[in-house]
Formats: structure tokens, sequence, C-alpha cells
């Protein structure tokens, strides 16, 4: 520990001497205490994207379906019908890796914040969850199961159905944990609502929970430091959990439902939900996109803890918050919303034309900060990429014998904790509550929803029923192989996934998880793995909507692997076609569609043998990749096909195998010669069953029947012991 | 008919027995605050946190204005229909025996389970066929009661989600117009969903409604 | 006054909260732990004590599935 007493006070608070320097110019003077806690945190790498944001600009945001690109809470697009899909997806890792229940909680309640922000009504929660390797760390499976059930208590308790996620161990996980918490929402076009604050006069309206002194400090102190050692909780994450916010799932509910009734009913000028940075990242976000100044009086804020500081109010990170902007002729209606979902709300300012954020504790005024210079001035940094010499990662341990013969490496690959099935976890959350939910996890590669809510009218008179597809996805390993070409296929595997259903993509969301970006191995998977998501972007005509970006992901033993996870959405243009994952019909053929190039580098094979993630991942050829998509979404869409699974982690047979299980029946099959039957190329290639005549012109492998999987001269198992195998992979570190 | 949809604020699944409920009959919400049960011909408390269930699942939500109105009615032989939290509200408001506990394995659980119709006699289960596939979405949902009940659904052998006695997953009042259960029929009213044997519930509330005398 | 109202599970209702913890505790090296069972604090300030068990009857506590204990004057 270093002696912080002799430290000055801007760099106990994150700031270097630079950026001092800077903000005492921008001022014309020395800060007061609740200015300098105002500009270090929006100063701060979580608020100021200071490592990321030149980079971000490389990423493809404009298309034909975009409504709302980034830089609002969260970014839409036309789903068509005068309809817009708003999401995003954020991390909030570093409060999961303190307290993984209430951190992995209040990711959720934050990125629904957004969704509602925005003035769209949350239909959908996803997550992607990365932890240690369970069968060896207590530390993990206690992160695991907490971090599952805090997901579950906020989603489940706010009536937003989770419809998909995925999980994945890798030991880099192991002391930095990650839970990234995606959030989909549906508005009418029309009632899309911007964060920018307007016209002077109007009154600055905060609504929900009472302040206290929640994660005061938390976003730079829990989300832009590297964690120190020590495992399970003792150590130095102890000394952080004063800082740990609460999350009330009931809280939240009430305040959705108040602000989508306060935009219903027009009566808001815009609205913001408040997160990391608490009332002054709000705020100052509100005044900079609307190019006004704000007066908040913090003696105006409802607090729950008496005697609260100035700085400790703009700061607070209490939850379930939200701030408005409201004509002064229609605060009695905005009241009256209020005090009927039983919302406390408090007129706490006013909007200015002074483009000047001022803090008044009743008359005395005890900060000023120009807009521009919180939100704008913080300088944006260059990174200093550099390929690395060695591989940053080892290899585990040995799970299974590179000669073993292919039934023994097919069930270690079935009972491994990345592809086990994910049953134990997804029975933690409600899929189904809003009646949009068409694919549901586990019957299909996406989570299909209704776009229109099922009712008795729903296709009457043979009328489609147009839906969503959502997806998220991520693969650290394949990205530490090769950044840009891991990135490129985390995109293509999504894409793949909305094919499987019969959606084409209409957009995508990222978080960028990364350990340190000033160390230039870090910098260099950052830069590849950015260069190679612009790349799928253009590749596939997806554009990306929104994101968010969470680095400093290193413990003492390294950096986590990288991993930049993606969620998409897309549209097709009838649920009740949506494809599903299982095989079906005895007598259907099996046909592999796509351009499939198998290697074992960064494979989950790979790793079962021991070997580091490291060497090649396979070339892509774009135009086949694009043709195999498209002929299965219309292969799907047509009902031509009875099933539709991409070939993903684990390759073909494991690919094979999920589809007997899926349908309860098994497969004869045999093998194109020469293909690994272990090996991965994500993204590119699937497994299609259906009648002869629908497969026509594709590569028929075999056929669907009997009760085994029975590939030719490799291997012949039950399809019930494959089951019980996959079934029981997970759900034995879990219980 | 007209079916009434409870809402607490903290109510999840308002919505989707509104629309099941709408595909039998007329259906509309009634606001926890209000007493005016506005004529309904049967009463829907669905699931949910009503009013965040922090202290006991339901217990707050039985003294709430619209429940004065629902005992009343209830009372006067009103068909009530209790789902998953509206199940734990009607043990909590003593309209119907026993208690929801917590789950054996302490977590929350969703899951499509198989249930058996124990009592086809009943004006919620006169439709149904023998067996149901319905969902169940609770950590509350492990029913207890010291004395005997009039059991109407059971867990199929082998399908108990949550430990609860004798398999018990639903339980009407002894006058038998009262009806809880923690499976959510409003989720299983759409083949496209995986199932629509719920709708058989709506449906057996319509038709004995039909047959019934209005409730003054 | 300052009161502090116990509820625990009634004996003889399975209590899976206290017997997880039970399960849990010889896992940790702590051995001949027994009888664990999980229930509520509640702490209140009321003007009129008389009123506890009555409270207690009708909100506090579920009697069907709960006992509680009332301690007066903390």
């Amino acid at each position: 520990m270093t002696d912080t007493d002799t430290q000055p006070r801007h760099r106990e608070l994150g700031l270097t001497d630079h950026e001092y320097a800077l903000i005492l110019d921008g001022l014309g003077r020395t800060p007061t205490d609740v200015e300098l806690a105002m500009l270090s945190l929006m100063w701060s790498e979580h608020c100021a994207y200071k490592h990321s944001k030149k980079l971000l600009r490389r990423l493809p945001t404009e298309g034909a379906h975009v409504l709302v690109g980034p830089g609002e809470n969260a970014g839409a697009v036309d789903a068509g019908d005068g309809l817009a899909v708003a999401f995003k997806v954020e991390s909030h890792n570093h409060p999961s890796a303190v307290e993984p229940f209430q951190g992995a909680a209040t990711g959720v309640g934050g990125i629904l914040r957004d969704i509602f922000a925005v003035g769209a009504r949350p239909i959908a929660v996803l997550d992607s969850l990365r932890f240690g390797e369970p069968a060896s760390s207590q530390r993990s499976r206690y992160l695991l199961e907490h971090a599952v059930a805090g997901i579950g208590h906020y989603g489940n308790s706010i009536g937003v159905p989770t419809v998909g996620g995925e999980i994945y161990f890798e030991q880099s996980y192991e002391q930095n944990c990650l839970v990234n918490a995606m959030a989909v929402g549906l508005a009418p076009h029309d009632r899309l609502t911007s964060a920018a604050a307007a016209g002077p006069g109007n009154l600055v309206l905060l609504f929900g929970a009472r302040t206290g002194r929640d994660g005061i400090g938390g976003a730079s102190v829990l989300a832009s430091a590297e964690l120190s050692g020590g495992t399970g909780g003792d150590g130095g994450d102890h000394a952080k959990r004063p800082t740990v916010q609460i999350g009330d799932p009931f809280a939240e509910k009430k305040l959705m439902e108040c602000s989508l009734e306060l935009l219903d009913r027009e009566l808001l000028a815009s609205l913001q939900d408040l997160g990391a940075a608490g009332l002054t990242s709000a705020a100052s976000e509100m005044a900079s996109k609307g190019g006004v100044g704000l007066d908040i009086d913090v003696s105006r804020v409802p607090l729950r803890e008496a005697d609260m500081e100035p700085f400790e109010i703009m700061v607070s990170e209490s939850q379930e918050r939200m701030l408005c902007v409201v004509e002064p002729r229609l605060l009695d209606q905005v009241t009256a919303v209020c005090e009927r979902w039983e919302v406390q709300a408090a007129v706490i300012g006013e909007v200015t034309a002074s483009r000047h954020f001022r803090i008044l504790r009743g008359s005395e005024l005890v900060g000023e900060i120009p807009v521009e210079l919180l939100v704008d001035d913080c300088p944006l940094y260059d990174l200093a990429p550099e390929r690395p010499t060695t591989t940053l990662y080892g290899g585990g341990d040995q799970r299974v014998a590179t000669d073993a013969d292919p039934a023994t490496q097919l069930k270690a690959l079935l009972a491994s904790a990345n592809i086990a099935s994910r049953l134990p976890v997804y029975e933690q959350y409600d899929p189904v509550v809003q009646s949009r939910t068409v694919r549901r996890p586990g019957e299909a590669d996406a989570a299909v929803l209704a776009l229109p809510v099922l009712s008795a009218s729903s296709g009457a008179g043979g009328e489609p029923i147009p839906g969503i597809a959502v997806a998220i996805d991520g693969n650290g390993r394949r990205v530490a192989v090769d950044p840009r070409a891991g990135a490129a296929e985390v995109v293509y595997e999504c894409a793949a996934n909305l094919a499987c259903v019969g959606a084409e993509p209409l957009g995508l969301t990222n978080c960028l998880n990364f350990g340190n970006p000033e160390k230039p191995h870090v910098a260099w998977q950052l830069v590849e793995a950015v260069e190679g998501l612009a790349q799928a972007c253009r590749d596939l005509d997806v554009p990306v909507v929104g994101g968010n970006v969470s680095l400093y992901n290193e413990s003492p033993e390294g950096p986590i692997l990288p991993t930049p996870v993606i969620g998409m959405v897309g549209r097709l243009p009838d649920v009740r076609h949506a494809g599903r994952l299982g095989f079906a019909n005895p007598g259907d053929r099996i046909a592999l569609v796509g351009d499939f190039n198998p290697r074992r580098d960064g494979s989950e094979i790979a790793k079962l043998h021991g070997s580091a993630p490291a060497g090649a991942l396979p070339g892509k050829d774009v135009v086949a990749l694009r043709s195999a998509h498209q002929r299965v979404r219309e292969g799907v869409r047509t009902r031509a096909f009875t099933s539709a699974h991409d070939i993903a982690e684990g390759g073909l047979l494991v690919a094979l195998a999920e589809c007997c299980i899926a349908g309860g029946v098994g497969a004869i099959v045999t093998l194109p010669d020469g293909l690994d039957p272990f090996g991965e190329d994500l993204g590119t290639a699937f497994i299609v069953s259906g009648p002869t005549e629908a497969l026509a012109g594709l590569r028929v492998i075999g056929a669907v029947g009997g009760r085994e999987l029975n590939v030719e001269g490799l291997l012949k198992l039950p399809v019930s012991e494959l089951s019980a195998i996959h079934g029981d992979g997970l759900a034995a570190l879990v219980s | 008919m007209k079916f009434g949809v409870i809402r607490f604020p903290g109510t999840c699944d308002d919505v989707d027995a509104l629309l099941a409920a709408q595909r039998v009959g007329e259906a509309e919400i009634l606001w926890h605050r209000d007493r005016d049960l506005k004529g309904v011909d049967a009463v829907v408390i669905p699931g949910g946190f009503s009013y965040g269930d922090y202290l006991r699942t339901g217990a707050i939500a039985r003294f709430a204005p619209v429940m004065e109105s629902v005992i009343e009615f209830a009372h006067a032989g009103g068909l009530v229909l209790g789902i998953c939290n509206g199940f734990q509200i009607l043990c909590e408001a003593g309209l119907l025996p026993g208690a929801l506990l917590i789950n054996d394995n302490l977590r929350f659980v969703f899951r499509q389970v198989l249930l058996d119709v124990a009592d086809h006699d009943t004006p919620f289960t006169r439709n149904c066929p023998p067996t149901l596939s319905i969902p169940v979405k609770h950590t509350t949902g492990r029913y207890y009661a010291p004395e005997p009940v009039q059991v109407v659904l059971r867990y199929a052998p082998g399908q108990n989600p949550n430990g609860s006695q004798d398999d018990i997953a639903g339980v009407v009042n002894n006058a038998g117009n009262v009806f809880g259960l923690m499976p959510h029929p409003e989720h299983a009213v759409d083949a496209l969903t995986g199932s629509d044997d719920g709708l058989t519930i709506f449906e057996s509330i319509r038709a004995a409604v039909s047959e019934r005398v209005p409730v003054a | 006054m300052r009161a502090r109202v116990l509820i625990r599970p009634k004996a003889g209702i399975l209590d899976p909260q206290g017997q997880a913890v039970e399960r849990a505790l010889p896992a940790l090296g702590f051995s001949g732990v027994s009888g664990v069972h999980i229930g509520r604090l509640v702490e209140l300030d009321v003007e009129d004590p008389s009123q506890l068990p009555a409270m207690c009857e009708r909100l506090l506590a579920n009697p069907l599935i709960e006992d509680y204990e009332i301690i007066e004057s903390l």
C-alpha cells in the first residue's frame, strides 16, 4: 500500500497531474470539493472512455434500420410496423466481483433504466457471464451461484423475461468475473425520447428512490481500479464492500411504470437515468446534449441519510432514480402520475441558458463548472499497441487424452462446463412473462419474441406475426488466439444464431471487456478486436448502435482473455415459422450448410487437451458465409427445414449431439472425408434437418432416426447417455 | 362475461392474465387502490410481487383496498382465481387454507410441469383434460397446510418443483369458489408458446359463470 | 419504545434455509452444529407495546407457519 496521506487529492481521486492541470486551466482556479469529486468521476475511464473513445469511432454506426445510434442511453433500430427496438449491453464486472448477487442485480437494474430512459418498455433481458474454472475454484462456483441468483432476482421480480445468455469458464476470469447484462425494449417510433435537456426555465425533477451514501466513489473506485489479490471476499475486496449498491426491483418496477406513463402522456421534455456517477453524470449529460446549463440545489434532493455532504449527494450511486426535465405548467400532472405509482419526486433545479452546471446548497453556491469542461474536455488517449511476442495465457489441466477415442472425447466435451446444458442456470429465470416469448432458452439458438403480444387475434386469418430474435455471444479463447479474427467470429456467430430461427440482423450492441489498455499487449488486443468487429459489421451490413467498455480487468496473474461480447437483434417476418434446434422427424435428412473449415486452435477440445489458446483461426470466405446464413434463414422461414443449429463450440459432433439431445431422437451420419469432428470454425456452418426435397442442393450427411447418435466409423452412443452427460455437466457444479 | 384482473404496483403477470382472459371473455384491470370491482363476474389475482413482498409474500397485499372488495365478493360466492402471488395473497387473506413457503432448494424455479387434475368438479377445472402442461415460476411455492384441504391440482409424479406437501399445486376453499394455484395457466394459452392447456381453466370459469346467477 | 420481534419457522415445518446453513458449517470445519433455524428480526419504535401481539398476529408473522417472540424495551 502506498501512503495515500501524502498524495495530492486529485491523484487519490484518480486524476493524473496533467489532467489536473487541465482542470485548473479550464476553471481558472482551484476546484472546490464538490467540483473535484464531480470532475474526477466525469473524467474517469468509466464515464469518459478516455482510452477507447478514439478507437470506437472505427465501428460502423449507420445503416438502413438505425433510428438512434451510439450516444443516447440506448441505441434503437426500426423493427417495422412503426415499432422501434431499443437495446444495449453493459458491464457490471467489478461490482459483481465484490458482491455478486447485488452486483449482478444492479447490473440488470441499470441496463433496464437505460432502456426505459429512451422511452421503450423493456421486453427482454439477456446476460453474458464469465467465471474461473468451477471444478477447481470454490470462489467461481460462489460467484456463479450468486450472480445468477441476482440476475434472476431483479428480472423475475420486475416482470421482464430473461430470454437468453451465455456462460463460459476460464482460469483468467478467476479474479475478474464478467457480468454483462443486455436489455431490449420496444416503443412506437414517436415515443423514443432523448436525454437532451431543453428550455431554460424548465424544471429538473429527480424521481424514484431517495439518495443515500451508496457507491460513493463507486464509479472511480469500483469501475476503474485493478482488483487486488485475495480470494473469497477477504483482503482487498473487503474494504470495498461499503460502496456496493443495493438493488430494489420493486422500486424499479414502479419507477419504470411511472416513467413510461409520463412519456405516454407526453409530460416530459427529456428523461435520463442515474447510473455511474449518479446525479453528476446524469445531469451533465443532459445539459451537454441540450447545449444548456443547469442549476441543481442539493438541499432539495430527498435523502435517505441526514447530513450528506454536497459532493456525496452529487456522486451517490443510489439505485432506482431518474431525472427529467418538465415544463412548469405540466408539473402538477407529473407529480400526480408519480403519486399514483407511489414514486417520490422532487424539483431539484432548473434549466438555464448559462451552459454552466451550478451546484447550490440552498442559496449558497458550492460549485460551478462549465458543462463542456465536465463532459467534453477530458483528454482522450491514444493507445500504444504492441503485438506480444509470447502467448499471454497458459494451458490448463489436460481433461482428456489427445489420443482418446472419439466417443470419449465427445463425452468429455458434452460434460465440460463450457458446453454442458445451461438448464440449471436458465431454470432460475422467468423467460415467458409479457406473453411474447415464442422460443425460450434451450429451444433454439436465439430467443424469439413476438412484436405484438400474443393474444386471441394473433395470426387471425393466417396473418403473419412479426417478431424479433435476440442473441448474445462472446468467446475469449478464440479472441486470445487472434483478436481480429476472433472478434469477427463473435459477430458471425451471433448472426448465425439469428439465421437458425429465421431472422436477419438489424443491429448490434457490444461490450468490450479487456485488461489494462495502458499495457501495450492489451492495447493491441483492443485495437485488433475493434478492427475485427468493424470488419464483420461491414461484412454482414450490421451497424453498431451502442455499447460499453470495461477495461482494467486484470489481476496479478495477468489480464482476462480479451472478451468482446456482442448482443444482436434481428427481425423475422413470422414467429409461427421460427426455427428450432432439435431434430424432430425420423426419416428427415441431415445436411451440413456452409463453407466449414474447422481448426483446433482455440477450440474447446484444445482446452480439454490442456493446450493454451494460441495458433491461428480459420480464414473466412465472407461471400460463402453470407450465402450460408441466407440459405438457412430461407429454409427456416419457408418451413422447409425441421431444425437448424449453428456449428459452434466443440465442433461438428457436439452440434450433432445437441440436435439429438434437444429432439430426443438419434441420427446416422457419415462425416465428409477429412473433416475434423472436433475442430471449430464459428459462425460459418450449420446442421439442418428436413425432408429430402427440402435439402436439395445441400451437402446431405445423414438422416434422423433411432435412439443413437451413430457416426460412421467414429462412434455410436445412445442419445439417453449423451443427454444425461450433457445435463449433468453444469448441474453437478452448481448444486 | 367479464374478468377483473387486479394490478398491484409490483404485479408482473397482469397483462398476461388480461390477454388470457380476453381469449374467453371480456377483461379489465382493477387498480389496487380502488374498491370498485366494476361489476366483474370473476376476479383474477395474477402473479408478481404485489408490494415488493419483502416481509412475506402477499402479507401486505391482503390489506389493499381492492382486497377488501375481493374478500366481500368471495364471501358472496364470486369466483376468484389466484395465480402464484395471487395464491399467496389468498392464503394470507384467509380465503384459502394453508400457506406458501420458500422452495425446498431455496431457488427461483421456472419449469414447464405436468399437472394432474385431481378434481374436475370445480368451476375452475370442469373443462380441463386429465393432465395439463403449464409452467411454474416462483421462489415461494411450497404449499403447506396443517389440516386436510380440497386439492384441485397436483404435480404429476416426479414433477414437483418445490417440495410442496402431497405434490399439491392448487386448492379450492370449502365453498368451491376460490381457487389458488402456483402454476401459471395464463402462460399456457397459445400453442406458439409451447402449450394452450391453461386456457381450459379460463374456459371453465366462463362456462361456470354462464350457468350462475350473477353475484349481487 | 424500541421493541424487537423475533420470527421463526414453527417447529416441525421444513426450514430449508436452516438446513442449508447446517450443511454448510461442517464443510467449513465447524463441527457439532445442529438445530439451525433461520427467521426474521423486526425492530420498531412503538408508542403502545400492548399492540405488539396483534401486529404480529395480523402482519409481522403468519401464525400458521411462524412463531414470534416479542422483546420489549431494548
